[in-house]
C-alpha cells in the first residue's frame, strides 16, 4: 500500500499514523492497520494507534477532494480532523409569513413567506404560505425578511474584544511569508463581538489574518453559532481562504526592520519568490509519487521504496500549492489600482485565479477589468483617507463595480462595523443612486450577502433565499437600509439563535457575571 | 504670548471694537481681519474667552450675496418641527423665520417642496484640518509631541483647504472642534466653520476647549493620570496668585512652564471646558468629582459606560460627547458599552453630542445620531444633538438655532436627515452656498465611464 509506505517515514517528523489510515481506508480497516503501522514504526505513539477512532472523528468540516495519491491533498486531510461534534438541533419546520421578502436573488415577495425545514429553505413565495403538518407559524408582518449577512472580512476571534494584547492574534508578523499559519488557530471563540455581530443579522464571517505579511496565511469560514473551538464553528465545505496583501502594510512593517520588503517592488519579488518555491515544492512531491509508483510496479531503473525519501514538509508551501491547485481562494488586501493590477499579474504568472481583492478603495478605477477577471472587489462604504492609498476612497465604488458588471461586497474589517453591515450597504447604494447609478435594492443587497457567499464558495449553499439552500435569515424590524432597523431573529441552519425581545445569558464566558441593568 | 496676556481692559476695548464693526459693516470685520487678524486672534484667546462674544468673519466668495428665502421648509425649530416654514437669510444670517411683510425684491426664493432644513452639523471633537492621511506622519499635525502641553494649541497648524473639508461639508456638516490628540494634556481646540479660504476666514472659536486624556496607561495608573491633572490645576491656580511675583522672578518656583499655566487659566476661571477623554465609568466619577472640586466646566469625550453614572453627570450638568459605535466591550475601558448608552443618558437629563474623533469620517454623523435613536434616543433630541447642542455647550455665538438674528450655517434635506436614503440638498455656511463638489466627486466622475481612459489628450493644437 502506497499510502502507508510514505506515511510511515513521514511518522518520523511526528504524524499520526492512525489519522491518515483513517482519511485512506475504510473504517473496519482503519484498526488494523493502524495497530500494523503503530507496531512496525515502532513508535511511541504506536499506543496512540490502537485506540480505536471514535465515530465523531470524522471529517465532514472541510471536505476535500478525494484521495488520490496526492500527498499534499492526505496533508490537508488530516490537518482537519473534527474533535468537538456539531449536536443536531430538532426543530419542526418553521413558517415566516406576512414579511416583505427580499431574496438577493431577484425577487422581492410583498408580502411573502418561508417555509423551513430541516435546516433549509423548502419554500418561499409571495403571498399565503401552503399548508404544512406540525409547522411552527410565526406571523412577522410588516418586517422584512433577507438572507443572514456574510462578512468577509473579519478579525474576530484572532483580534477579539475587548482589546488585549494577550489576544494579539491576528499577524504573525515575523516573516513576510507565513501562508503556513491558520486564523483557525488563533481565533477565540469567546469574543463578545460575535454575539453583536449576529445581532447585527450576520450569519457568516471570514475570519482573516491580519495584513502585516504579504502572505499572511489561510481564512477559515465560521457559521455563527457558538461553539468551544473554532473548528466545530467551520461552515460546512467551504473552502479555506489564502490572505496576502499588497502595498504600505508588509512594506512599512518589514521596511522599518530594515528587513525586506522595503518597497512595492521588493513585496512583488518576495510572493514572486514564494510561489516559485511553493511550485518547485509541488513538482518535488510529485516526483517522489512518480518515484513511490515506479518502485511499487517495479519499473526498469526505478530506486527501491528504502532509498526514496520524501521531501521535507513545509507548511508555508503547502498553502500556496493547495492556491495554486484551486482548493483554497485567495484573498488579497489591496487598495490602489495599480497594486491590484500587479497582484492579477503574479496571479497569471502562477496560474492561480484570485478570488477577492479586500478594500480595494480604487477598484472603481479598474472595475473593467475586475469585472472581466472575475474577480470580486470587498471594500467599505465610505472609508478613506487613513493612508496614503486609502486616500482616494469614495462611497460610490460599489456602485461603480456593480455597474461595470463586476462583484461588489461591502465588509467590516471591524468588530463594530461588522454590527451594522445593512447600514453599510445602504449607505454605499444611496451614495451610487444620487450620484445618477442605476441600482436595484436587490443588487446592493447582494453586496452583504450573494456576493460574499461567492467569493467564499459557498454560494450555492447560503447568500440567497432560494428553496433548497440553507435556512440563514434575518427577520428585521423594517427595512434594512434603513438606519433604524434591527434584526428582530436571525435563524442559522433554520434554527433560531437571536431573538430581541428574548436575550438569553451572554455567549461569551468573558461577559457572564458582568450583566448590569442599567 | 510667552506667558505675556495683555491686560483685561484692553483686550475688552478691542473686543469692543470688533462687536461695533460688525454691526457697522462686513467690510469693516474684513479691513479688521486683514490688518489685525493674528494679533486679533491670539487677544481673543487669552484675554477675552467670554462666551458668545466674537463673531466670526464672513467667508470669502466672488458671488454676491443675494438674499436668499427658503419656502416650504420642514424645519428643525427651536420648539419644534415644523412643516411649510418659510425662512429668509441675509448678510449670512437668518433674517426671519416666516418674516412678516415684505422679502426683499432681490431675494432667490428655493421652494424646498416639504425638504428638511436644520441647522448645520457640527463636530464636537474632530481633528479636521490636523490630519489629512493619518498614516503620514508629515501630514498629521494633531500633536504636540510632548505628553503634558495645555499651551499647545492647535489654530496655527489648521489647514482650512484640508481635502477633508469638503468631504465632511457634504454630510451636512458645517462646524467642527478641532481638537489636539495624544499624551495627558494634549492642548487648546478651536471651532471653525467648514469654510473660508484663511485661518482666520474659518475660526470661529478660540480656545474652544482644553483637552485631557484618562485612559488605561500602560505606564501608570489612571489614578496617578488624574493627581497629575489635579496637581497642575492647582499650581496654575497658584500662579494666578503669584503672577506678579513670578515676573519680578520672586514667586515660588513652577513645576509647569509659564505657558502652560497660563493656558490653564480659563479653565479655571470656567470660561473656557475642560473635555476629558474617558470611557469607564468610574473614571467618569473620579472627572467629575475633580471638576466639582475645582469648579472647572467639565465635558466628557467618549463616555461608553457613561450611563452607569448618569445620575452624577446629570446632577454635575457635565455634557457627554459619545461615539454611538462604540457599543460594546470594545476595550477594558468599554467593558460595559451599550448601543443604548445615548438614550439613557438623554432621559437622565445629561445634554449630550456626537463625534466621530476623527478628520475624515465626519459626514457619519447622521448615521451615529440614527444609531442611537435606534437604540431607543428620541429622533428630536439626536437632530439637537447634532446641531444645537454643541453650540450651546461651547457658546458659539448666535449658533445652532434657526431663530432669527442666528448664523445662516443651515443644511437642506431630501428626507430624514438621518437616514441614508437622505441627500444634501444645499449647505449653507454663514448664509452662502457651498458647492457640492469635493475631491470624491471629482474622482467619480472621472472614473464613471470605463473602459475608456480616465485622462484623454487635449485636441492637437
Amino acid at each position: 500500500m502506497t499510502a502507508e509506505h510514505s506515511i510511515a517515514r513521514e511518522a518520523s517528523v511526528n504524524f499520526d499514523p492512525m489519522a491518515t489510515g483513517r482519511a485512506l481506508m475504510p473504517r473496519r480497516l482503519r484498526l488494523a492497520v493502524g495497530c500494523f503501522l503503530g507496531l512496525v514504526a515502532m513508535l511511541p505513539t504506536g499506543c496512540a494507534a490502537l485506540r480505536s477512532p471514535p465515530p465523531a472523528a470524522e471529517f465532514q468540516a472541510t471536505p476535500l477532494p478525494e484521495p488520490s495519491g496526492d500527498d499534499l491533498a492526505e496533508f490537508e486531510r488530516m490537518g482537519h480532523s473534527l474533535v468537538e461534534q456539531e449536536e443536531p438541533v430538532d426543530a419542526p419546520p418553521v413558517i415566516l409569513q406576512g414579511a416583505v421578502v427580499l431574496t438577493a436573488h431577484g425577487e422581492r415577495y410583498d408580502p411573502g413567506y418561508i417555509v423551513i425545514r430541516n435546516g433549509r429553505i423548502a419554500a418561499l413565495g409571495e403571498g399565503a404560505p401552503p399548508k404544512v403538518d406540525d409547522a411552527h407559524l410565526i406571523d412577522v408582518s410588516g418586517d422584512y425578511i433577507t438572507p443572514g449577512i456574510i462578512d468577509v472580512h473579519s478579525h474576530l476571534g484572532v483580534y477579539p474584544t475587548p482589546w488585549a494584547q494577550a489576544h494579539n492574534d491576528g499577524n504573525e508578523a515575523t516573516d513576510p511569508n507565513t501562508a503556513g499559519v491558520w486564523a483557525e488557530h488563533g481565533f477565540w471563540p469567546q469574543d463578545p463581538s460575535l454575539e453583536r455581530a449576529m445581532a447585527g443579522g450576520v450569519t457568516t464571517v471570514q475570519i482573516l489574518p491580519g495584513s502585516a505579511n504579504l502572505i499572511g496565511g489561510r481564512g477559515v469560514t465560521l457559521h455563527l453559532v457558538p461553539h468551544r473551538g473554532a473548528r466545530a464553528m467551520r461552515f460546512p465545505g467551504a473552502p479555506e481562504g489564502v490572505k496576502m496583501a499588497c502595498g504600505e502594510n508588509p512594506k512599512r512593517v518589514y521596511g522599518k526592520r530594515n528587513e525586506t520588503p522595503a518597497t512595492r517592488m521588493g513585496n512583488v519579488r518576495e510572493q514572486r519568490a514564494a510561489f516559485i518555491e511553493a511550485r518547485a515544492y509541488r513538482d518535488a512531491w510529485r516526483r517522489y509519487r512518480r518515484d513511490v509508483e515506479k518502485a511499487e510496479r517495479g519499473a526498469p531503473g526505478a530506486k527501491s521504496l528504502n532509498e526514496l525519501q520524501p521531501p521535507k514538509r513545509d507548511l508555508n508551501k503547502e498553502t500556496l500549492v493547495q492556491l495554486m491547485e484551486g482548493r483554497l481562494l485567495a484573498h488579497i488586501h489591496c487598495y490602489r489600482a495599480d497594486d491590484m493590477l500587479n497582484l492579477i499579474q503574479l496571479a497569471d504568472e502562477f496560474g492561480f485565479s484570485i478570488r477577492a481583492f479586500h478594500h480595494a478603495l480604487e477598484a472603481y478605477k479598474i472595475a473593467d477589468i475586475l469585472a472581466d477577471r472575475g474577480i470580486a472587489a470587498a471594500t467599505w462604504a465610505d472609508w478613506w483617507g487613513f493612508k496614503l492609498e486609502a486616500f482616494d476612497g469614495i462611497p460610490q465604488n460599489a456602485g461603480l463595480v456593480t455597474r461595470a458588471g463586476g462583484r461588489a461586497i461591502i465588509h467590516s474589517d471591524s468588530h463594530t462595523e461588522i454590527r451594522r453591515l445593512n447600514q453599510e450597504a445602504a449607505k454605499a447604494y444611496y451614495a451610487a443612486l444620487h450620484a445618477g447609478l442605476t441600482l436595484t435594492e436587490d443588487e446592493a443587497l447582494r453586496w452583504i450577502t450573494a456576493n460574499p457567499a461567492w467569493a467564499l464558495g459557498i454560494e450555492d449553499q447560503v447568500g440567497s433565499l432560494q428553496p433548497g439552500l440553507r435556512a440563514d435569515i434575518v427577520v428585521w424590524d423594517r427595512h434594512p437600509f434603513s438606519v433604524y432597523a434591527r434584526a428582530r431573529y436571525v435563524f442559522v441552519d433554520g434554527v433560531p439563535r437571536f431573538d430581541r425581545e428574548h436575550p438569553g445569558a451572554p455567549w461569551s464566558d468573558f461577559e457572564l457575571g458582568l450583566e448590569v441593568s442599567p | 504670548m510667552n506667558g505675556r496676556r495683555p491686560s483685561r481692559v484692553v483686550c475688552r476695548r478691542i473686543m469692543c471694537m470688533v462687536r461695533c464693526m460688525l454691526r457697522r459693516s462686513i467690510l469693516g470685520v474684513f479691513c479688521l481681519l486683514g490688518l489685525f487678524s493674528l494679533p486679533l486672534l491670539h487677544a481673543q484667546s487669552a484675554s477675552h474667552p467670554k462666551i458668545g462674544t466674537s463673531e466670526p468673519s464672513p467667508v470669502s466668495g466672488s458671488n454676491a450675496r443675494l438674499p436668499l428665502l427658503f419656502v416650504n421648509a420642514r424645519a428643525l425649530l427651536p420648539g419644534g418641527i415644523r412643516e411649510g416654514v418659510r425662512v429668509l437669510i441675509e448678510d449670512g444670517y437668518i433674517a426671519g423665520v416666516d418674516p412678516e411683510g415684505d422679502v426683499p425684491a432681490n431675494a432667490r426664493v428655493i421652494d424646498l417642496d416639504g425638504a428638511w432644513l436644520t441647522p448645520g452639523i457640527v463636530d464636537p471633537d474632530s481633528t479636521l484640518g490636523l490630519v489629512e492621511v493619518s498614516a503620514e506622519k508629515a501630514s498629521v499635525d494633531m500633536s504636540s509631541g510632548r505628553p503634558i502641553h495645555p499651551a499647545f494649541d492647535v489654530l496655527d497648524a489648521y489647514n482650512p483647504r484640508s481635502a477633508a473639508i469638503p468631504v465632511a461639508r457634504l454630510g451636512g456638516v458645517t462646524s467642527a472642534l478641532v481638537a489636539p490628540r495624544g499624551g495627558v494634556m494634549s492642548g487648546q481646540s478651536i471651532i471653525v466653520d467648514l469654510a473660508g479660504r484663511t485661518q482666520a476666514e474659518a475660526l470661529v472659536k478660540h480656545p474652544a476647549a482644553v483637552h485631557f486624556n484618562l485612559q488605561a496607561n500602560p505606564a501608570s495608573s489612571r489614578a496617578e493620570t488624574l493627581r497629575v491633572l489635579r496637581d497642575m490645576l492647582e499650581e496654575a491656580r497658584i500662579f494666578q496668585w503669584q503672577r506678579s511675583a513670578w515676573e519680578r522672578n520672586s514667586s515660588r518656583p513652577f513645576t509647569y512652564s509659564a505657558a502652560d499655566l497660563e493656558a490653564l487659566g480659563p479653565v479655571l476661571e470656567a470660561d473656557v471646558p475642560l473635555i476629558a477623554h474617558a470611557d469607564r465609568a468610574s473614571d467618569i466619577e473620579a472627572l467629575v468629582r475633580m471638576a466639582t472640586a475645582q469648579k472647572i466646566r467639565l465635558i466628557i469625550a467618549g463616555g461608553a459606560e457613561g450611563y452607569l453614572v448618569r445620575d452624577i453627570l446629570a446632577a454635575a450638568h457635565v455634557p457627554v460627547i459619545l461615539d454611538t459605535f462604540v457599543d460594546g466591550p470594545g476595550s477594558f475601558d468599554q467593558v460595559f458599552g451599550r448601543p443604548d448608552n445615548a438614550a439613557l443618558l438623554y432621559a437622565a437629563g445629561v445634554p449630550i453630542m456626537f463625534s466621530t474623533f476623527s478628520a475624515h469620517n465626519l459626514r457619519e454623523l447622521p448615521q451615529y445620531a440614527g444609531n442611537a435613536v435606534r437604540a431607543g434616543l428620541p429622533f428630536e433630541a439626536a437632530l439637537r444633538a447634532l446641531t444645537e447642542t454643541p453650540s450651546d455647550v461651547f457658546g458659539l455665538p448666535r449658533s445652532g438655532r434657526i431663530q432669527e438674528g442666528y448664523r445662516a450655517n443651515l443644511v437642506v434635506w431630501s428626507g430624514d436627515p438621518l437616514e441614508f436614503e437622505t441627500q444634501v440638498l444645499h449647505v449653507l455656511i454663514r448664509g452662502r452656498e457651498m458647492p457640492l463638489i469635493s475631491r470624491q466627486t471629482r474622482l467619480f466622475e472621472r472614473y464613471r465611464t470605463l473602459p475608456g481612459t480616465p485622462n484623454p489628450p487635449p485636441p492637437l493644437p
